[in-house]
């Protein structure tokens, strides 16, 4: 992507000012995306952004330029800018010898976006009107989004590391209105994955069609939501933000550090029942938040966080481990060069458990049951965390019976970990997700089996 | 004038003036710089210095449209855009309604929004308040002793549209704020929230301001517990009501009326709020963060009255969504460099009502006060209207702020919270997205806890 001469060259720049540390983050992406809304196609666009994000770190403090400029002038300007305000003191002259490290990819790509015809991505989108349209007279709006996204990357550092990293991610979403005499009801349904076109051999975008249809449908006959404190039984793929939000962002080493996080210090403890294993995994094959490396150049892997109901480890960027001497976990990532890396998930996802699912659903009298949850939100210092229900029913006598309108459950990360009874022996990845911190979003995944929680307060209004 | 607006225009008119005679062409050029100092346990955490620049070139023939953006003002890489935009346009479907904005006649405000002094603010003085907050927010309550953040960013930015079908427009706007999010430790709970303080100018910030608002938020939870489940009276600080009537101005959007996705379509001249309600966009109010002098289109911005007295008075537009309902465009386009214009508002407030904030609250015999709320993006749907959020607040007991709660949710619809509002307080208060909240009482809301 740019000559290692340079890079060297930029490094030392960035290191003149007495840095202990000097990275370079250079981005090209390219991205397409198309539209299709209230009948017809509206538009296709396509961006490029292509730049470099230059940071120094010298002691606790970190400087940080980018530039969209990746002449050696620009870069060195940059540079600059990120070693001056890293101040130290004279550094003076630094030589850097680049070891290239092979990074392997989770998976390969088989048809990259640049390489399909911009009329087979626009004809997908009327494929999934026409199926959500077919799905019921009700059904009164539709819009269809197909996006892909090829974004190569290069990190090199002072410490010698060079590598890089082809990112192809491919999403298609439908969201479906039902107007009837209750008024409007949407439904969501989409897929990604970290691979290229070749996403729609394996997937029918009429069927995810039929799926956003039908939920906006079913939702049209939905009974308000109970209010209250209740059972709640989450479905295989359908809860895997709860996980997300309920721990994955307590576990992150930069909030641990600073004592805004509920989990800090509690390593080795037990912090779930024992029948939970939580992992986040970046190298899962295609998965939505797959990678061969993080944006600072480290391995993608595979890290357990709680096993067997005990915390075994954060996850960790390289300013939180190098300041624990300890190894990296492949979780620095960043939105952009625009952007400083921090500690993000990757695929988090909790292994299979012992029980039958159905039998889950069968041992609550009552509750609810979610088959599938929208976003949400977490307040780590309390671990308090919210997330949306978007298809959800009434168990009744350990049956699932008549659907529920959407809204927020409420709950509190420990006292949930601690106190979910079942897990089942299915399991399912959610659907592909944007997790936002700081400002900054990245693509995550994110996926459980079946799994009772007894008691979650849900937001409902009856 | 300043000295950038013959370059940053310059580059969009040769850009729109490349239209061909059966198309028409749009560039939408913007650059800006920003710094950010983060100040964590005595010293600068990290210092960011950045320049960003753009376009977005939009490519109208045959009423199909198409359009691409590269994240530079690179000659080649804005050609290349004004190339892959005619390409992208062939597969756009026809719309009769598909044309870019044309001089409509309406004068830009004469507004000042650039802060001319704070280009001339050292850095090293910019890391100095991020210091100082951070001594200030850990400093003043035994129970307060460290942050995760303590900060200062600015951003200064001018943008420019010009198209071939005339339009030509330049402007400039710049802001900083102090952000502290600060940590209430007792007994082993800890509490987190945000103080805040914004303006144009760094004169406009308070050190004080923020850090005292950090300690009292994250302070005042401590011992927070969850409430029962109860129908309650809902007291709204300003920031909440004004986070609530931005979700209500998106269901307000011309896009959503068209295309069927907004409840209140068909209801203009109805009553849609209590009639103590009325709000209006107007990004011409200088006192607005949000404050802007041309939309996304190179229109004008202007004052839009959406509800008065509770009637809706009418919904904001771009000039597709007006073309296409047989208005005009409100000057409502928003958008980014990275996208066509959507339709939003700039500086959404709330007209002051009745009261300060303590008239309202002592009013109130049993409430709830709420101070923040979680999970706007996956509990509230604007085209349901269905409303259902975490919260956390302080108990109301005989007019006076009493116990604090927490892992509870409200829910509603906004439909039916608007309709319901009893006060509507006099205690304007500008945020830092562009809006304006008040305090706002809401009876008889669903409260979800044990």
């Amino acid at each position: 992507m740019i000559d290692h001469d340079i890079i060297r060259q930029t490094l030392s720049i960035a290191l003149r000012t007495g840095g202990d540390f000097a990275e370079i983050f250079v981005e090209d992406k390219a991205s397409s995306n198309a539209l299709f809304d209230d009948g017809k196609v509206e538009n296709l666009s396509s961006g490029r952004d292509r730049g470099a994000g230059i940071r120094v770190i010298v002691g606790e403090t970190t400087g940080f330029a980018h530039t969209a400029d990746l002449s050696a002038a620009g870069l060195a300007e940059a540079a600059g800018a990120a070693g001056a305000a890293a101040l130290s003191g004279g550094g003076g002259v630094q030589e850097i010898a680049l070891t290239r490290q092979h990074a392997p990819r989770p998976n390969e790509i088989e048809l990259l976006p640049e390489e399909v015809a911009k009329a087979h991505k626009v004809a997908l989108l009327r494929r999934a009107n026409d199926a959500a349209r077919g799905a019921g007279g009700s059904i009164t709006q539709v819009t269809a989004r197909y996006g892909d996204s090829r974004r190569r990357i290069l990190v090199a550092n002072s410490d010698g590391l060079l590598t890089e990293d082809d990112q192809v991610r491919t999403l298609f979403t439908v969201m479906a209105v039902a107007s009837g005499d209750t008024g409007m009801q949407t439904g969501y349904q989409s897929m990604g994955r970290t691979i290229g076109f070749e996403l729609f051999d394996r997937f029918d975008v009429e069927d995810l069609a039929r799926e956003a249809a039908e939920r906006a449908l079913l939702k049209l006959a939905a009974r308000p939501a109970p209010s209250g404190t209740m059972p709640v039984v989450m479905g295989p793929g359908g809860g895997g933000v709860l996980f997300h939000e309920a721990c994955g962002h307590g576990l992150e080493a930069d909030l641990v550090a600073k004592g805004a996080s509920v989990f800090a210090g509690r390593v080795g403890e037990r912090v779930a029942d024992p029948r939970i294993t939580l992992v986040d995994d970046g190298t899962m094959a295609e998965e939505w938040g797959a990678l061969a490396i993080d944006d600072e150049g480290s391995l993608g892997s595979r890290n357990v966080l709680i096993e067997d109901g005990i915390l075994t480890d954060y996850m960790w960027d390289l300013l939180r481990s190098r300041q624990e001497g300890r190894p990296r976990s492949g979780n620095g990532r960043r939105q952009s060069y625009k952007h400083l890396p921090m500690v993000r998930m990757t695929n988090t996802y909790v292994l299979a458990g012992p029980d039958d699912p159905a039998q889950i659903v069968a041992d609550t009298p009552s509750g609810v049951y979610v088959a599938h949850l929208g976003g949400g939100q977490v307040n780590t210092a309390t671990g308090d965390f919210v997330f949306g229900m978007t298809e959800a029913y009434l168990i009744e006598d350990g049956k699932i019976t008549e659907p529920i309108r959407e809204g927020n459950l409420i709950g509190n990360g420990p006292a949930v970990l601690s106190t979910i009874d079942a897990v089942g022996h299915d399991f399912a990845m959610g659907s592909p997700g944007m997790c936002g911190k700081d400002g900054q979003g990245v693509p995550v995944g994110d996926g459980i089996p079946t799994m009772r929680v007894p008691a979650l307060t849900i937001g409902g209004t009856a | 004038m300043a000295p950038e607006q013959p370059d940053l225009l310059a580059v969009a008119v040769r850009i729109a003036e490349m239209a061909g005679p059966a198309e028409q062409v749009e560039a939408y050029v913007a650059r800006g710089t920003s710094t950010s100092v983060k100040a964590y346990g005595g010293e600068v955490e990290s210092l960011t210095q950045a320049a960003s620049a753009g376009v977005g070139v939009r490519v109208i023939v045959d009423h199909r449209e198409g359009f691409a953006y590269a994240g530079t003002l690179d000659e080649s890489a804005v050609l290349e855009a004004l190339t892959e935009a005619r390409d992208n346009a062939q597969f756009g479907e026809p719309d009769e309604f598909n044309a870019l904005a044309e001089p409509d006649g309406t004068a830009a405000a004469n507004l000042d929004l650039w802060p001319a002094g704070l280009e001339h603010v050292p850095t090293a003085d910019k890391v100095a308040m991020a210091l100082e907050l951070e001594r200030a927010a850990t400093s003043r309550d035994e129970r307060v002793r460290s942050v995760r953040v303590a900060m200062f960013a600015d951003a200064r930015g001018e943008g420019a549209v010009a198209t071939s079908t005339g339009i030509r427009a330049w402007g400039r706007a710049g802001n900083c704020h102090l952000a502290v999010q600060a940590l209430a430790v007792r007994n082993g709970e800890t509490q987190i929230a945000a103080g805040l303080s914004v303006g144009r100018e760094v004169g406009d910030l308070s050190v004080d301001e923020a850090a005292d608002d950090a300690i009292l938020r994250a302070t005042r939870l401590l011992g927070a517990t969850k409430p029962a489940t109860q129908r309650i009276t809902l007291v709204l600080e300003p920031r909440m009501t004004a986070t609530i009537l931005g979700l209500v101005g998106g269901m307000l959007n011309g896009g959503a009326v068209l295309k069927g996705r907004s409840p209140f379509a068909g209801r203009v001249g109805e009553l849609i709020a209590s009639p103590l309600l009325t709000f209006v966009d107007d990004p011409t109010d200088p006192r607005s963060l949000g404050a802007e002098i041309h939309d996304g289109e190179g229109l004008a911005c202007r004052r839009n009255e959406l509800v008065v007295k509770g009637v809706l008075q009418g919904f904001l537009q771009n000039s597709y969504t007006g073309r296409r309902s047989g208005t005009a465009s409100t000057g409502s386009a928003q958008r980014g460099i990275s996208s066509t214009p959507g339709v939003g508002a700039g500086a959404l407030a709330v007209a002051p009502g009745v009261g300060t904030h303590d008239e309202v609250l002592g009013a109130i015999e049993h409430g709830l006060f709420v101070t923040s709320m979680a999970g706007l993006h996956s509990g509230v749907n604007p085209v349901s209207g269905d409303f259902s959020v975490g919260v956390e607040g302080l108990m109301v007991k005989g007019g006076e702020l009493a116990e604090p709660i927490r892992e509870a949710t409200i829910a509603s619809t906004l439909q039916r919270l608007l309709l319901d509002i009893s006060a509507v307080g006099a205690d304007l208060e500008w945020l830092p997205d562009g809006s304006g909240g008040v305090t706002l009482v809401v009876p008889d809301v669903a409260l979800s806890g044990t």
